[in-house]
This record gives structure tokens, sequence and C-alpha cells, in this order.
């Protein structure tokens, strides 16, 4: 009964101290104009993918060849405004770029939920074992900081197959080392720490100890990690695209639609042009972000 | 020292062994290596028989029960698919491209000088620019020249490397006819691949150096140079620079990996004759004996770059090799 009583206070003391930890941050987002900029940018980018078929103005499949390479501005002939143009198969490039929102979105936050995930666990038990599994997992991560990413992401998913489920899959099974580095550095410290010697003392279960008092303390860094990481998955899937291994065609995604784009760079620089500010736009927003974030959670870490 | 120098070496050993193992890896993920080489429409027959040949049918990694296979233990390296591939590694063969019909490592070794060049000259240009701006910025805190630098370090971060490279061909070879978009030959091929490629290490050299000379910048011993009667330049650069470029040269360290990696997509825009363009071109084709030759060589190459920056390390800082 009693455990009860104390286990309610304690989580009542945390909503409490978390909204205040929540008012605090928001004053802070309000000061800093340039983190402010880069969440205003998010939220537009996550609300039109969101409500991409509500916004889009064409259907970003539809082909017309007669309007192909349309420039920016351009008005069909039943008077609606292709506000960036057409595309080589005359599809409306504004509207292929709300939808390439989605994949964008879809495949930055799912492959860091995976990695982070992953790196996190990895850290944590490196980190609260030491000996051999820190050593295996320590000469893991140089291995895969030595692999040339992009060669090994698209060998995999030219033998697995271009799938959304494979590029998340390959995406968060390859960049989970700089959640494990930080994660396990922060575990060694922490480990020394008196409520860890107390609980180990008190007889608490390895698990017990990692995930109820170490994992809430190494939170923050990984926040902050997962924050900028969406920017790099961003730019690695629209890499992908670009080498055409990326989410296939029909679905609209900014890296093929830059690939698509550049054959047609001396008549049409619209179409190449544009994907990419998109792309730009949403990892000046992240990282505007998470550069604040950083300095406000965890101002000792260094990415 | 040399404790340390041995430990690093037989690290950077054990992390070749783990890519040998992924990239052989790669290979075996669907299970079936032999229908993915083999063309859609080949005959059962022709993949029993490929299969065969290729020597597919054998263990992977192990025969079971490893104890009546293992004696001598190196029967290992021609009994199983692994230590077939891993006795290759280690002589720095890789077998015969399939598309080429020629071995492999050659292959590699044929375009790592076009690489090679373009990753240094990238790296070259990048820390150029970007250690004295973010010195600048350092000693010049909060100044218009300051921000400046900042946000278009900003911006080069947030680039996606093969755009710029697009809008670089666009401003210079398409509109103004300046420079060569595609090839290689003269120093001007050289040009817009290799900024292109070292645009984001700039930026990020840039915000490194900026903020770790703030951090030095502010130390005691900065101010007793400065008591002393030191010339600004001299304290900047020798009590500052000093002490600021050990996370910078990490991150250099560290870069080199990314400039490779990074080196398949600037190469495949500009047409480049090198490594990456080169491995893109062998997956395409499912050349993987190529595609491995490719990977494991550029990973060795960042192996090695780091084992060096080590080296540097405990002259910069010679606490490291005794920790």
């Amino acid at each position: 009964m009693s455990d009860g009583s104390v286990a309610i206070e304690m989580s009542g003391a945390t909503t409490r101290e978390g909204r205040q930890d929540l008012r605090r941050v928001l004053k802070e987002l309000v000061r800093n104009k340039a983190a402010l900029l880069g969440l205003l940018i998010l939220i537009g980018i996550a609300a039109s993918a969101i409500a991409a078929p509500l916004l889009a103005p064409f259907d970003p499949t539809l082909q017309e060849v007669t309007l192909r390479l349309k420039p920016p501005g351009w008005t069909t002939p039943d008077g609606q405004l292709s506000l960036l143009g057409t595309d080589h198969l005359g599809r409306d490039i504004l509207s292929r770029l709300i939808f390439g929102a989605r994949i964008s979105l879809i495949i930055g936050v799912s492959a860091v939920a995976l990695a982070g995930t992953l790196g996190t666990l990895l850290g944590l038990v490196a980190g609260y074992r030491g000996g051999r599994v820190d050593d295996f997992v320590m000469r893991l991560t140089d291995t895969m900081l030595a692999m040339p990413f992009i060669l090994l992401a698209l060998a995999v998913i030219a033998v697995l197959g271009p799938s959304l489920r494979n590029i998340i899959f390959v995406l968060g099974i390859t960049s989970w080392v700089s959640y494990a580095r930080v994660v396990r550095a922060e575990v060694l410290t922490l480990r020394t720490r008196e409520f860890v010697s107390a609980a180990q003392a008190l007889g608490g279960a390895g698990s017990r100890i990692v995930f109820r008092h170490l994992l809430p303390n190494v939170l923050t860094p990984v926040i902050v990690i997962a924050t900028l990481e969406v920017a790099r998955m961003i730019i690695l899937e629209s890499a992908l695209s670009f080498l055409g291994l990326g989410v296939q065609p029909p679905t609209p995604t900014w890296g093929g639609m830059l690939a698509d784009g550049r054959a047609y760079l001396s008549t049409a620089w619209w179409q190449a042009t544009f994907p990419g500010v998109s792309i730009m736009l949403t990892v000046l927003g992240i990282n505007l972000l998470g550069d604040w974030l950083r300095d406000v959670l965890d101002p000792r870490l260094q990415l | 020292m040399t404790g340390y120098l041995v430990r690093r070496l037989w690290q950077s050993l054990l992390v070749l062994f783990g890519i040998s193992i992924i990239i052989f890896t790669i290979l075996h993920l669907t299970g079936d290596p032999a229908v993915l080489l083999m063309p859609p429409d080949a005959t059962k027959e022709d993949i029993d028989n490929f299969r065969k040949v290729m020597g597919f049918n054998d263990p992977l990694f192990l025969r079971w029960p490893p104890w009546e296979h293992l004696s001598p233990p190196w029967r290992f390296l021609t009994d199983t698919q692994y230590g077939r591939f891993f006795a290759g590694v280690v002589r720095g063969d890789f077998g015969n491209s399939f598309r080429h019909q020629q071995p492999a490592m050659s292959l590699v070794m044929e375009r790592m000088p076009a690489t090679i060049q373009l990753t240094l000259t990238a790296m070259a240009i990048a820390v150029c620019v970007a250690v004295p701006v973010g010195i600048l910025s350092a000693v010049r805190r909060n100044s218009t020249l300051d921000h400046a630098g900042m946000v278009l370090a900003l911006l080069g971060q947030s680039m996606p490397v093969y755009w710029l490279g697009i809008m670089f061909i666009l401003l210079f070879a398409v509109r103004l006819n300046l420079l060569p978009a595609f090839g290689a030959g003269s120093w001007r091929h050289l040009i817009l691949p290799a900024i292109t490629l070292g645009a984001f290490s700039m930026a990020r050299i840039a915000r490194l150096t900026r903020s770790s000379m703030l951090e030095v910048l502010g130390q005691e011993y900065v101010r007793t140079a400065r008591a002393k009667g030191l010339s600004e330049l001299r304290t900047v650069l020798k009590h500052g620079l000093k002490n600021a470029a050990i996370p910078v040269v990490t991150v250099i360290g560290l870069d080199m990996g990314t400039l490779l990696g990074g080196a398949v997509i600037t190469e495949t825009i500009f047409a480049w004759p090198g490594v990456g363009r080169l491995a893109v071109q062998a997956i395409s084709y499912r050349d993987y004996p190529l595609v491995q030759a490719a990977v494991f060589t550029l990973a060795l190459i960042f192996v090695l770059i780091n084992f060096l920056v080590d080296i540097l390390y405990t002259y910069l800082d010679p606490r490291v090799a005794y920790k």
C-alpha cells in the first residue's frame, strides 16, 4: 500500500517539475529567434505533410504530357495556377513537393526511432557491463564508422529491394553509432555516482538499475542527438532516392524529383531547384532547433 | 607510447575483420546469392550449377560439428565460404569482377588515385577556408563577420551535397560557362567537385573551430600569454590554436570518412572517374566482387587515416597515450 502512495507522490512531483521545465524551455524558445524560426519551419512542413491531400492543388502523380516543363507561376488552360511549374511528365511540382514531405518525414523519424533505440541499448549495456561487452560494442562502433555509409546502404538495399520498410531498416541499423558512444560515456560517469551504488547495494537487478536509474539520466543527450539525426536521415534518404535506390516512382520523393530534374537543368532549372530548397529548409529547421536544444539541455555535448 | 600504438594497431585490425564480415554478409542477406546473381530467366539447372561452381553450397562460417572439421584449424580457410573470402581479403584478392572479367582489386586500384585526389583537394579547401573563418569568428565574436560566417556555415550543413553540386553545374557550367561540368583531365575539372564535396566539412570545421577557440581563449594560460606581452597574433596562434586543434583534428579524421563516402555521390554527379562511381555502377550491375573490393578499400583508407590521427594526437596532447 505504502509503496503505491509513494509512487503516486513521486510521479506527481515529476509532472509538476516537468511542467515547469516545459515552461522554462518555451520561454527560452521565444527568446531565441533562430530556434523559433526552425520550429516554425518544421511545423509548416509537418502540417503540409499531414494535410497533403487538402493542400496540394493537383494530383501529384497526374501526368499531362502536353503541359510538360512549364515554368513557375504558369496558369493551366482551365485557369488554375501552377505556382512552381511542372516537371518533365507534366506533373505539378508544388503538389509533388507537398506529398514528398511525407516520405522524408516518415523515413527521418522512423529511422531515428530505430537507430536511437538500438544505440541507446547498446550504449547502456556497454557502459554498465564494461569489460569484454564494452570492448565488443566499441569495436562494432569503430567498424560502423569506418564503413563508407552510402555504399553500404546502397549495396544492402540493392540486395533487399528498395521498399519504404527496407530503407528505414537500413538507415536505422547503420546509424546507431552516435547514440551508443554518447550513452556509454554518460553511463561510465553515472556508474560511480551514489544513487547507482545504493541501488546495487540494495541488490537491484542489473536490468532494473539500467532501465530505472541509468536510462532516465541519459535521455537528454539522446533527445538532442535524435533531433539532429532526423536531418541527417532526411539527407541520406534523399541521396538514396537520387542514386535511384530510394522509394520507387510514382511515389513522389524529394531526392527522386531532384534526380529527374538533373536531365533538364539547362532548359528547366526549377525542376531540380525546388526539391533541393525543400530539403534544405527542412534540414535547416531541424538544425536550428537541434543546436538550440543542445545549448539549453546539454551544453557539454560535442557533436 | 609503444604499448598505446600496439593496442591501437590491434584495434584497427579487429575493425578490418569486422568490415570483412559485414561485406561478406551483404551478399547472403536474402539467403540465396545464386538467385540474386543469375539473370531472372536462368533455368533451375543453371542456378544449381552456378551454386556448385561458386561454392554456395558450403557452410557460411562453420562446418558442423566444428571439432571434427577444424583439425587442422586452417581447413576453415578452404572449407567455409567466409573462410575462403577471408583468405582472399588478406591477400587483397576479391575475385574477378563479373562485368569486367578482371581482378576486382586492380580495377579499384586503377580508380583510387582519382578518388584520393578529389578527397584530399576537398579536405584541403575545406580546412584552408574553415580554420581561418573559425578563428576570426572566435576572435571577433558577435561581429558582422562572425554572424555572416556562421549563417553560411549553417546553410552549408543543411544542404544535400548533390544538390549543391547540381546548383554549381547550373551556375558555373550551364549559365556562366566558366568551368567544365563533367569528367576529369585538368585542374579546372577538379574545382567544382572538390568544392561540392568539401562544403559540408567546411561548414562543420568552421563551427567547431569557432567554438573550440572560444573555449580556449577564455583559459588562464591565454590570459597569462597576453599579460606577459605576447603579440595578439602569437597568443591566438601559438597558445590558442594548438590547444583548440585537438577536437578539430579528430573531426578532420572522422570527416575523411564522410568525404570518402560523399565522394560516391559527388563522383556520380560530375562523372568523376573514381572508386565511388565505379562502386555505384557495380551495385547497379550486381557486380558484387567489385562492390566488396571498393567498400573494403575505402574502409581500409579510413582506418589508416584515423590511426595516423591518433599518432598525431599523442603529439598534440601527450596525456592521451597514458590514459
